[in-house]
């Protein structure tokens, strides 16, 4: 076992820590820190123009292989970019589901005329994409989408009807990618259609969906007879679970060490107030600090683990299935201990009408981290499933 | 950065693992708690002599293996695994570790050969040690009484920890089992799998050379030999939370009720993947922790970390542990609550080993102290 990382890693990891504070400054200074997850409405214009700035810098979708204008940077390496952005205040990204979403699925499963289309804008930063996968009745039920495509033969274009929700950036992105149906009888995970469209056209309405909180950042996205053209389908009609379910495979960890500093900032955060107001002196809180900071601590050493790969088979390992249940269950509980550290004044807003503070929005929208990309349940029933090869749920 | 098992270290495992699930089964656990000793004379002779455990992690200077804490906590996680009967912890990740930490070159050169020949050996005291020592003109002379000695009854000898008697520094002191002036009493204990003894000292006399004199500051030596035993501890609280959910999930699958197999019911499986959670993060904190002692051992910088990581993964796995084996118990049913069916011995491990160097509440209290003081 060695925790440490190479010197051509710390060589990598002062490079991009340098550029990051000789240009997190001037115009960018006032979004560091901000636009994270719970925040994500926030700047999005100096954000667009951050993204830019990043891939004038060569900072965006550096995991991508050089072919497609990426840095094909290693895995511990993009460990690294993820942790020292977030060190620095990095904002929340705009770019990220064109960069770890779109690009790999293109790069894996799209035409080259797709790749040549698509893949600059998201490289140069300019391209927003947004995620159409989840509809009122297609949850965690994913497979139960009944967004339909229709071929027009006459126009040669897919004409595309029905409703997404809990689109997040939606209103910011130039393209979105949909699951829809290809054939109108069919059910569960055949039948379905991987589709790229632009989000600027008639046929498309996004509403924000206005949370607890008070502020929007998801979005419902309605389409009627939407359209796109004959070759913005990834795949052929009927391959749609094939590609998403292998959009899922890219998702390999290596954010997880950058979510874990914004969670250590948050952490850190409670313990200054809890020394400030002397709640530091109660030995519950004591206890549910250092609990907070043990659960942190071992959430970095899952990653790890994770990261060095420990199936020789390269399926996904046990620790890497525990994650999202673990992670999202300790960032919630860490919004409780946030509201108890404070006490009464946990109540007071930063201002009115309802502007809340950076802890009271981490009680609230901590509440959504254990239901998205899988709720709590879910997840129990992945890791029984496929960890524990207990027996399978029925199906409907 | 490689945070898994290289291939030799695996291979230890593998070796560890397919030993102790024939020696150390259901029949021979159950007979080596019911004695006094507390296990198999011969059994321990051939983890000695044929699988050279002890010597595992001493250097090879004084005759040992020269391995790292890695390799260790890898066999401590596999005797978790199978509940093995034997005076490991106490000779190797007690009595080992303050010799290695706290000893001169003479002392280690004198009695860690020993151990790689077959000594068994504990550490008496901790920090709020109840023991004393004061000088006398050839030594030293120990007096008071110490519960809760692991394996005390029985090893050859022992380090024992004890302040000077005006409430001054901690001393370190090398003696053998049958000194003069020792009396040592077997306490039946709850848990029978590690056995637990009283031992007095009245007016015990010991040579100067046998006072441990490799560590400047004593106090830190101790803590720092109490933080190495708690990585290994850690380590076997992982084999037996994972032990907790092979078996339940062995049981639950054969279980019938309504017809169907009872793993099938999601209340069934959301407890068993809580269990694997509990588990895989108790080994994520435990593994990282033995890599910060293997530093601490070998003098890397990372080293410092060891009583954090220590508290870190004893908290976790002492928690986990208990939570897996109660949740066994809850799963097993009726039957998990009879001497017949293992898991209750696993529910009684699980409690001691919480108890034993600190319990999570007393770890947690030293990190809260750490961050918030």
């Amino acid at each position: 076992m060695e925790l440490r990382f190479s010197i051509e890693d710390e060589r990598f990891r002062e490079e991009i820590a340098d550029w990051l504070a000789d240009n997190l400054t001037g115009e960018f200074a006032a979004i560091r820190f901000r636009g994270g997850p719970g925040d994500e409405h926030m700047f999005p214009e100096e954000r667009k123009a951050w993204e830019r700035r990043l891939a004038e810098g060569g900072w965006t979708c550096i995991g991508w292989p050089e072919a497609y204008g990426g840095r094909g940077a290693s895995i511990e390496q993009q460990v690294i970019f993820h942790e020292e952005y977030a060190r620095a205040g990095g904002p929340g990204r705009m770019g990220h589901i064109g960069e770890t979403l779109t690009g790999p699925t293109l790069i894996a499963f799209g035409s080259d005329e797709q790749r040549e289309r698509f893949l600059p804008g998201i490289r140069a930063g300019e391209e927003l994409w947004c995620q159409g996968y989840s509809e009122p009745s297609a949850g965690s039920d994913l497979a139960n989408v009944k967004t339909r495509a229709e071929f027009d033969e006459t126009s040669q274009q897919w004409r595309i009807t029905g409703q997404k929700v809990w689109t997040s950036l939606a209103h910011e992105s130039d393209y979105c990618f949909v699951i829809a149906r290809t054939e109108p009888d069919s059910a569960g995970h055949r039948g379905l259609g991987f589709f790229l469209l632009a989000m600027d056209q008639p046929g498309i309405t996004v509403r924000p969906i206005e949370q607890m909180t008070g502020t929007s950042e998801f979005n419902e996205v309605f389409f009627d007879e939407a359209v796109c053209g004959a070759g913005d389908i990834v795949g052929a009609p009927g391959d749609g679970w094939k590609v998403a379910m292998g959009l899922l495979g890219f998702e390999r960890g290596v954010s997880t060490l950058g979510q874990q500093m914004l969670f250590q900032n948050e952490l850190d955060e409670i313990v200054r107030e809890a020394k400030r107001n002397g709640a530091a002196r109660d030995p519950m809180i004591r206890q549910r600090i250092a609990d907070a900071h043990i659960g942190l601590k071992i959430m970095r050493y899952n990653s790890m683990r994770t990261l060095s790969g420990n199936a020789d088979d390269g399926s996904l390992q046990p620790e890497a299935m525990i994650y999202k249940l673990y992670w999202s269950t300790w960032h919630r509980n860490l919004g409780k201990l946030a509201m108890d550290v404070l006490g009464p004044e946990a109540e007071i807003c930063a201002g009115a009408p309802y502007e809340l503070n950076r802890l009271q929005s981490l009680f609230l929208f901590s509440r959504a981290d254990t239901i998205y990309g899988g709720t709590n349940q879910v997840q129990r029933n992945i890791i029984a499933e496929r960890a524990l090869n207990m027996p399978r749920e029925p199906r409907g | 950065m490689e945070f898994r098992f290289t291939d030799e270290q695996r291979m230890i495992r593998d070796t560890a693992e397919a030993f102790l699930s024939v020696a150390s089964d259901g029949e021979a656990v159950r007979a080596a708690m019911a004695s006094e000793l507390g296990y198999d004379v011969a059994l321990w002779k051939q983890v000695c002599e044929e699988l050279c455990w002890p010597a595992l992690h001493i250097p090879e200077d004084y005759g040992g293996l020269g391995l790292g804490y890695v390799e260790l906590a890898a066999t401590m996680e596999q005797m978790g695994r199978f509940l093995f009967c034997g005076p490991y912890f106490s000779t190797v990740c007690l009595a080992v570790n303050a010799l290695l930490v706290a000893g001169s070159e003479s002392q280690k050169a004198t009695w860690l050969p020993r151990i790689v020949a077959g000594d068994t050996a504990t550490l008496v005291g901790a920090l709020d040690t109840p023991l004393t020592w004061e000088a006398t003109e050839s030594g030293y002379r120990l007096s008071g009484s110490c519960r809760y000695v692991i394996d005390g009854h029985g090893v050859d000898w022992m380090v024992v920890a004890a302040r000077q008697a005006q409430g001054g520094d901690i001393g370190l002191f090398v003696l053998p089992g049958d000194a003069d002036g020792l009396t040592r009493q077997w306490l039946p204990t709850m848990d029978q799998t590690r056995k637990q003894a009283q031992l007095d000292f009245d007016s015990v006399q010991i040579a100067s050379a046998d006072r441990l004199a490799g560590a400047a500051d004593a106090d830190a030596a101790l803590a720092a030999v109490l933080d190495l035993a708690a990585v290994a501890l850690a380590a076997e609280q992982v084999g037996g939370a994972q032990q907790c959910l092979d078996s339940t999930l062995a049981y639950v699958r054969e279980r019938v009720q309504f017809g169907r197999s009872i793993a099938s019911f999601q209340a069934v499986k959301h407890k068993a993947a809580d269990m694997m959670v509990k588990v895989e993060a108790a080994r994520s904190a435990c593994y990282y922790a033995a890599c910060i002692a293997q530093e601490f051992l070998a003098g890397g910088p990372m080293g410092e970390e060891l009583a954090e990581a220590a508290s870190v993964a004893k908290a976790w796995c002492s928690d986990a542990y208990l939570f897996n084996a109660g949740c066994g118990i809850q799963l097993h049913g009726g039957v998990g609550f009879t001497w017949e069916y293992d898991i209750q011995l696993y529910f009684k491990r699980a409690k001691s080993s919480e108890i034993l160097l600190g319990n999570a509440a007393v770890h947690r209290e030293r990190l809260a102290a750490q961050l918030l003081d």
